[in-house]
């Protein structure tokens, strides 16, 4: 064989240094998690002690009345009987089937997931719509957020803070944010240019723009941008059970590794429901709170 | 041009305004000030020049309308009035106070008490109730809700939409709609009105009941109006000046006569072309100087007045104003009869008196049914003028050989 040149094969980096790369890399971010990963940790107290407490309200309430919260929640959010309705019958059936106390899981996991989304990302998007320049650099991270495996980010998460509750919600709330954020920078991004003008020129100050102006207009948008994140969070539930999130994730992986197709199916049905209640409810309050869009020719 | 506000009082002024759209537009502007065109500029820096040297003065009470074609810069310069655009040079004094100099603060408490604004496309907030956007003014000042309420109920009467306070913008016409605009424009009793575009986007009826309404309201309000236009028509129907704006440069500037009987450029003058005069033009422009006086008190001595001037008829004043038409042909019968030297007996009141102010259209029914030129007469009864047929049909007929007086 011919010496090999760097025409005949690519000129890759050679393997010991890879491996010292890798080495280095690993070696640096595990100094730092040991470092700093109880200080990390116990700044994410206050969530944890909140997500634990939210579980047990849910747990050890008795259904019934965890049940009429709900109806109750979903009438308030869209005024209607057949929606409300709907929800109770597939919650009825979710308990009849076992799943009660892992749906009652998985719902406060995606609550806390959806509401720390919209706490993060709202304020975000509204950096990105003031600003071109944040908007170039958030752009290209959210891009590698979405695109990036799931199982890829798990492993930095679960180094620095182990297997839990809080590595399972910080891994959500990083694949579920982007939509959220997208929408808003979108939502005010795209507020009737002459609405923004008029409010400056009856000497509005930027937060009355913001507050009076831009956020309303933007809401359909926003509302949207909730409504994709609560998906996204519903979809990673499986992939968190992977490091410890409790709910009707742990059930789906133990069917996978087992071959238990109808629990699986079961469970998939449920967060399938867990689904649809999510989404119909958040539409039907964005519906309800923009009404007066409808009617004729709106500019 | 009306003698109402005949002390001017210098409200507005813009000096020696440039506005260059681009991302170095304070090192290109050695260009402009080289006289480059704005085509070259654009070519070579990818700058747009907006506004090239503009110079405006506005006074107290008047409507200053500006008026140009799409591209002309007139958007742009509207917004120069209360900084919704920045300019690149200039001076934009306000009560002799240069607004380019406020800080952020002062610009916002200068926008709440001094100017408002009328939008093309209403800029309503589709998500307020009308009574809200009337308010809103107000609601960004911080005044409180029941007095905000109040008064944006007041001007929401005024403009003939009391009853809509609930719905929403979306559910009203595009005439009801600049209502609500116009309202929240006087909500905050600002003293300026800039009104950009304001009735383009309404059918051509509602377009001219708005006017009418505008101009029904500006007697009683006295505001100071900076009105934006395209259309000729309106220009001359609601402006006491008219500014003419081409490729972001003044062309002309002057009342609405000046500018129709004296374009200053080809531009202005294809304008104009094609101009209702009839309904832009007032009796005033048109008529002639009065000739043919009869002041004598008898007969006789109005008979050798009469025989002085070139006509055999004459119009007759007293003390009083103007009387009437009086006949050559009637005095020399009543002379050649001798009974009677009281002058009133031969007065003709037959012929109509034509006021000043009236425009052109409402006069031509009366020169056509009398054979003598109209006597035109102000608000006292003194004769102003006389209007003929023939100098109405010169002024109406053809538009390119018209001299003005």
């Amino acid at each position: 064989m011919a010496k090999e040149s760097w025409l005949t094969s690519f000129p890759d980096m050679d393997r010991s240094d890879i491996i010292t790369l890798r080495k280095t890399l690993d070696g640096a971010y595990r100094d730092f998690s040991r470092e700093y990963g109880d200080l990390i940790e116990s700044f994410f107290d206050p969530l944890l002690s909140f997500l634990i407490w939210f579980e047990n309200l849910l747990l050890s309430s008795p259904w019934w009345l965890v049940l009429a919260a709900i109806a109750g929640f979903t009438y308030a959010a869209g005024r209607s009987w057949k929606l409300c309705l709907g929800v109770v019958c597939s919650m009825l059936a979710i308990g009849y089937f076992g799943m009660w106390e892992n749906t009652m899981r998985t719902l406060s996991v995606i609550t806390v997931c959806t509401l720390l989304s919209i706490a993060l990302g709202v304020p975000i998007g509204i950096a990105m719509a003031r600003s071109d320049r944040v908007q170039k650099i958030v752009t290209p991270m959210l891009d590698i957020m979405q695109t990036m495996p799931a199982f890829v980010y798990l492993i930095p998460v679960v180094m620095l803070l182990g297997i839990g509750k809080i590595p399972g919600v910080i891994a959500v709330v990083i694949y579920a944010i982007p939509p959220v954020i997208r929408l808003t920078n979108l939502g005010i991004r795209l507020v009737d240019e002459e609405v923004l003008e008029a409010a400056t020129a009856y000497g509005a100050s930027p937060t009355q723009r913001l507050l009076g102006v831009q956020l309303p207009l933007a809401m359909p948008n926003i509302m949207a941008g909730i409504n994709q994140t609560i998906m996204m969070a519903l979809a990673m539930v499986v992939i968190a059970s992977m490091i410890g999130v409790k709910g009707l994730g742990q059930p789906v992986l133990k069917s996978i590794t087992n071959q238990y197709f109808t629990l699986g199916l079961l469970n998939g049905l449920a967060i399938v429901a867990l689904a649809i209640i999510f989404d119909r409810v958040s539409q039907a309050y964005a519906r309800r709170t923009q009404r007066h869009l409808g009617g004729a020719g709106h500019v | 041009m009306s003698d109402l506000h005949s002390e001017k009082q210098l409200l507005i002024q813009i000096r020696g305004l440039y506005k260059l759209f681009g991302k170095n537009s304070k090192k290109v502007m050695e260009r402009v000030h080289k006289g480059e065109s704005k085509d070259q500029i654009l070519v070579d820096t990818a700058h747009t020049l907006g506004l090239r040297d503009i110079n405006i003065e506005v006074n107290a009470g008047e409507i200053f309308v500006i008026m140009g074609l799409s591209g002309s810069g007139k958007s742009t310069l509207i917004r120069h009035f209360n900084r919704l655009i920045d300019p690149t040079e200039g001076e934009i004094l306000v009560e002799g106070t240069d607004i380019t100099e406020f800080s952020p603060k002062e610009l916002e408490s200068f926008r709440q008490q001094k100017m408002s604004m009328v939008f093309q496309r209403f800029g309503l907030m589709p998500h307020r109730t009308v009574i809200d956007n009337v308010a809103y003014g107000l609601t960004v000042q911080g005044v409180n809700k029941k007095e905000r309420l109040e008064k944006a109920q007041e001007w929401l009467n005024t403009v003939g939409l009391s009853g809509y306070e609930q719905q929403y913008p979306a559910q009203l016409s595009g005439g009801q709609q600049q209502r609500v605009g116009l309202a929240r424009a006087l909500c905050t009793d600002a003293e300026i009105l800039l009104m950009d575009e304001a009735f383009s986007a309404l059918d051509p009826l509602i377009r001219s009941e708005m006017q009418d309404q505008l101009i029904e309201l500006q007697s009683k309000l006295q505001k100071t109006i900076v009105f934006i236009t395209h259309d000729l028509d309106e220009a001359l129907r609601l402006g006491d000046r008219i500014a003419i704006l081409k490729d972001g440069e003044l062309v002309q500037q002057g009342a609405p006569e000046e500018i129709l009987l004296n374009p200053a450029t080809d531009y202005v003058e294809a304008f104009v072309k094609d101009v209702n005069r009839a309904r832009a033009l007032t009796v005033e422009t048109v008529m002639k100087p009065p000739e043919y006086r009869i002041t004598a008190e008898t007969i006789g001595e109005a008979l050798k007045q009469m025989r002085k001037s070139s006509e055999e008829y004459g119009y007759y004043i007293n003390d009083d104003g103007y009387q009437g038409i009086i006949l050559q042909e009637t005095l020399e019968e009543a002379v050649e009869t001798g009974s009677n030297n009281n002058i009133s007996t031969v007065v003709v009141e037959t012929v109509p008196a034509i006021q000043a102010d009236s425009l052109l259209e409402a006069v031509i029914p009366d020169t056509l049914d009398t054979d003598f030129p109209l006597p035109v007469i102000d608000d006292d009864g003194q004769l102003q003028g006389l209007l003929s047929r023939s100098s109405l049909a010169e002024v109406l007929g053809d538009s390119s050989t018209v001299t003005s007086h």
